[in-house]
């Protein structure tokens, strides 16, 4: 993992977030009541399975918010300064993207066909900053080229030139030429070779320690990536989170039983896996039209007790290592078993 | 079968077309013997008991109005249905089959579209000494298939690559069976619309004939109409009830069947439809699908777009496989 | 669980019940399958491309395959290859000794009652216009052809196995369903003919991790309930590393490495190998160090 210094500057705290889609029956609450927080320097990883609103989460922390999704509430603090979100608070247009700047999933699919790289690029910086002249944005571009150690013949090409893990990369770049405190990035690495995936990883630690971007935020359902990555791992389940902590606690010592059946059900070439029968987590995630009470994982928890089925969990833990579970509240050191 | 919902604007055209339809159906029923009476002078203005006036021949405008509502309608519909049928079957046999059949069909489809039609019907029309209604319908369905023939080929074309229809070829179906379960189905919404068109296109086509006096023999029509009205010098006497309601008429069928056609399309795109933004439960941005693959291959596979409703799947945008695979061969992702 | 008894060459499979022997030669009275230098190019002159470029390998009775490559790999085109939807440029495919390269018609239904499959996409792999008793009845009629009563407890059987309850997802219409489901039905669907080989081409790609492996426990409980050969398509090599007896290994049209899971996995050989194995990200040692 990064060598994360001792430092524990905040560079963006979210509180209490809430946003739903407006659809034909209600309203479909993907983000209910999340909180978290990234430090400088740092890569937090949020892992959930489809329809766990991470990408919400994500639409929600980049400001790129649209209808049908509102954001219902919450507060946003970068560097300091404070941001309140609401269904009728627009906010500052100068955010987006130089503060905090979202990698959409399937952006490198997104780029248009008939632009060369350097137009793109350049598109990108006149619609931020409308007074850069050409010539300057494109240095600036060629340098973080240069800087990554990314071939600068990049910028003459048409996306359909590119290999797949090379339009991410140039999407990464660009994503962070407006030097952006944080980095979203949703998917990012989920259409690449494993190879293209190691580069563009290796790319966005060298992005960070080079002052490019200060943080990331890392969205994906593929917990080994994050492993590889993410200093911290935030798991959400049906709109919540369920638990947080540093990355090797999570692995080795989960605290949520979601997160141990995730971690349980994961597919990798190591040695355990050819000795067990893995099994996955049985039943669905719930709808969130109208979710269960309670915890919300509670229909397939195996570790599920009365008061599960009736109250919500509350937050055991820390600021930074938390489980919204009662069996960790009753537990309170204990961690959960994976695989076997 | 997931359910259509159809617009407000599709109701209004369908109501109109049918009025239209209505005017032209049971019109004629009841004033079917005023049709070539004398009622009164050459061109007398609309009164009490012509409402629209008479012709230079004093016959009703009103009756004309109907009858040839009537035939211009029965001639639209014939002519729309035979250019629809020969454009899908064609269509569909070049898309689906691919390879030198689509060349030789696309080939006599092009060569079809650049004849000028207009010059073809003229010459057959010329050419026949009774044309009657069935004759000119097939008329002009002969010189109009290709346009639906290329839509309908891009569609079967774009089919053609689909998963299912490997399903449905190692479940043991035979070439007709895919061709009438599995990929027509998926044109439906096409057939249709294209329908739709050629009957709007084959009605002012037979206006244009008529007006130049190639219609139908012994019959009324607004074309028909028209050209009596510039034979009996209508403009030039001030008639306009000779020519405005024909003109008038046919406006009106040809607007509400482009109206009904764009509305059909709202249908079935409903990413088209303007006003009520129906909000699907997609956590957040967009469910684009990627496929990887060293570009500078050639044969790229497809990008197909999947929809995003509901499930456990996951869009990992994909690992598509090697070159000219089918379009499904990547991953793609749903969020929900 | 049992452990291998006997030398590296023979596998333990995942729920630790039997065990195959790895490495064919044709004139095994085991072989199912045999692929022999297939080849299939896609355009010409400059733009030709070798998507299968020269791979044999051979399938035996009761073996689970997995061919693992990466995009570009060639693996997909191989499977249509073996599933006979695509015809080789050069080589040829041959079931019980049986050289079925050229087959056609009712020889090639005869061919797809002994081999089967299941794809990459639950959604388009369905037509949507048919319902899962309409789409399950079409594999009736190349089957037996059994229809009436004993279609319908086929049916059902099929589903039974799978983990579907047949009153709940015969009247459905795919939409209706969700992704795991859905797999689940084809996999069902393929079932009733009672292949002997099952192509599985990325099948589960397209679902959520938590699902992959029971839908990989099914397809691996396959083998000894049905009495199948797998031969599973992915780019996952820790899926091909849970459920395989044997990997094969794709690049660039290439077969560049086949062998034993425990073989490939934990001590590869070709460099390809080695490199994937090293760019996979781990749950218990991390990549970057």
């Amino acid at each position: 993992m990064s060598d994360l210094m001792t430092t524990t500057s905040v560079l963006l705290r979210a509180n209490r977030l809430k946003a739903a889609y407006s659809v034909a029956g209600g309203q479909i609450v993907a983000v209910d009541d999340v909180s978290l927080e990234v430090r400088k320097g740092e890569v937090l990883g949020v892992a959930g399975e489809s329809g766990c609103g991470k990408s919400t989460l994500g639409a929600v922390l980049s400001l790129t918010v649209r209808p049908p999704l509102f954001v219902l509430g919450g507060e946003l603090e970068i560097e300091g300064e404070q941001l309140d979100l609401g269904p009728d608070k627009e906010p500052p247009r100068e955010w987006r993207g130089e503060v905090v700047s979202l990698l959409p999933q399937g952006a490198m699919n997104s780029l248009s066909p008939t632009l060369r790289i350097r137009d793109f690029a350049y598109d990108v910086i006149r619609a931020h900053r409308p007074q850069t002249r050409r010539d300057e944005a494109l240095d600036r571009v060629r340098q973080r080229l240069e800087q990554l150690d990314l071939p600068a013949r990049v910028l003459d090409c048409y996306p359909h030139q590119l290999s797949g893990g090379m339009k991410q990369r140039v999407v990464t770049v660009i994503s962070g030429l407006l030097d952006p405190r944080l980095l979203i990035a949703d998917e990012p690495t989920s259409a690449l070779d494993v190879s293209s995936q190691r580069i563009l990883i290796e790319m966005l630690r060298e992005m960070l320690s080079q002052q490019m971007i200060g943080g990331v935020i890392f969205i994906t359902h593929d917990l080994p990536v994050l492993n590889t990555i993410a200093d911290r791992i935030a798991i959400m389940y049906a709109g919540q989170i369920a638990e947080v902590g540093y990355t090797s606690d999570i692995i080795n010592r989960p605290r949520h039983p979601y997160s141990a059946a995730l971690l349980s059900s994961v597919l990798v070439p190591e040695p355990q896996i050819r000795r067990t029968r893995v099994r996955g987590i049985p039943g669905a995630p719930p709808s969130l039209l109208n979710p269960p009470a309670g915890c919300r994982f509670h229909p397939r928890c195996e570790l599920a007790m009365d008061v599960c089925r009736t109250e919500v969990p509350p937050q055991v833990g820390a600021e930074l290592r938390f489980s919204r579970c009662w069996w960790a509240e009753q537990h309170p050191d204990e961690s959960l078993e994976v695989g076997g | 079968m997931r359910m259509v919902r159809f617009t407000p604007r599709f109701w209004i055209s369908l109501a109109v077309f049918l009025a239209v339809v209505a005017f032209g159906v049971i019109g004629p029923m009841f004033a079917g013997d005023k049709l070539g009476e004398n009622v009164g002078g050459l061109y007398d203005p609309p009164s009490a008991e012509a409402w629209l006036g008479t012709d230079d021949l004093g016959h009703d405008i009103f009756t004309n109005l109907m009858f040839g509502t009537r035939t211009s309608l029965i001639i639209g519909m014939i002519a729309g249905a035979v250019a629809t049928l020969i454009g899908v079957v064609i269509g569909l046999l070049a898309g689906y089959h691919g390879g030198v059949l689509e060349e030789i069909l696309m080939g006599i489809t092009n060569v079809a579209l650049a004849i000028p039609a207009i010059v073809v019907l003229i010459l057959i029309s010329v050419a026949l000494d009774f044309r009657s209604i069935v004759a000119m319908a097939v008329v002009i369905a002969i010189t109009s298939w290709p346009w639906t023939a290329r839509a309908v080929r891009a569609q079967a074309s774009s089919v053609r690559t689909r998963e299912h229809l490997d399903v449905a070829r190692l479940s043991g179906a035979s070439t007709w069976q895919i061709l009438v379960w599995d990929v027509l189905p998926y044109l439906l919404s096409y057939i249709a619309m294209a329908f739709v068109l050629q009957v709007a296109s084959a009605i002012l086509a037979e206006a244009g004939l008529s007006l130049l006096g190639l219609g139908p023999s012994n019959s009324v029509s607004l074309g028909i109409m028209l050209n009596w009205s510039l034979v009996g010098e209508s403009l030039r006497t001030g008639a306009w009830w000779s020519f405005i309601p024909p003109t008038l008429l046919l406006t009106l069928v040809a607007f509400t069947l482009l109206m009904l056609q764009s509305s059909l399309d709202e249908v079935f795109n409903p990413r088209l439809r303007r006003g009520q933004r129906l909000a699907r439960p997609t956590a957040g941005s967009g469910a684009a699908l990627a496929q990887v693959g060293v570009v500078t291959e050639p044969a790229m596979a497809d990008v197909e777009e999947v929809p995003t409703d509901g499930a456990d799947t996951v869009a990992t945008g994909g690992l598509g496989a090697g070159p000219a695979s089918r379009s499904g061969s990547g991953h793609g992702r749903e969020t929900r | 669980m049992s452990s291998p008894t006997e030398s590296a060459a023979v596998q333990v499979s995942p729920d630790g019940q039997g065990s195959t022997p790895a490495g064919r030669s044709s004139g095994d009275p085991d072989t199912l399958l045999q692929a022999r230098g297939l080849c299939r190019t896609f355009g010409h002159g400059s733009s030709l491309v070798r998507a299968v470029d020269d791979v044999s390998f051979s399938l035996g009775r009761q073996e689970i395959v997995t061919i693992v490559g990466e995009s570009g790999s060639g693996k997909s085109t191989l499977a249509r290859l073996i599933l006979r939807l695509l015809d080789p440029t050069a080589g040829s495919v041959y079931l019980d000794g049986n050289d079925v390269t050229s087959w056609r018609g009712r020889r090639l239904k005869a061919y797809w009652r002994d081999v089967q499959a299941v794809f990459q996409d639950p959604f388009s792999s369905f037509n949507q216009f048919f319902t899962v008793r309409k789409l399950l009845r079409r594999s009736l009629s190349l089957s037996s052809g059994g229809a009436g009563t004993d279609g319908e407890t086929q049916m059902a059987q099929a589903l039974e196995h799978v983990g579907l309850s047949p009153d709940e997802v015969l009247d459905k219409w795919p939409h209706q369903l969700s992704g795991g489901q859905r797999q689940r039905v084809m996999i069902a669907r393929a079932l009733m003919l009672r292949p002997r080989i099952l192509v599985a081409d990325e099948a589960t790609s397209m679902l959520d991790a938590s699902l992959r492996a029971n839908i990989l426990n099914v397809l691996a409980d396959l083998r000894r309930d049905y009495d199948m050969t797998i031969l599973f398509i992915t780019h996952d090599i820790g899926q091909a590393c849970y459920v395989s007896d044997r990997i094969l290994v794709m690049c660039e049209g290439k077969l560049v490495e086949q062998g034993p899971t425990d073989d490939v996995i934990f001590n590869p050989q070709h460099e390809y190998t080695k490199r994937l194995l090293a760019d996979v990200p781990r749950l218990h040692d991390s990549i970057l160090g």
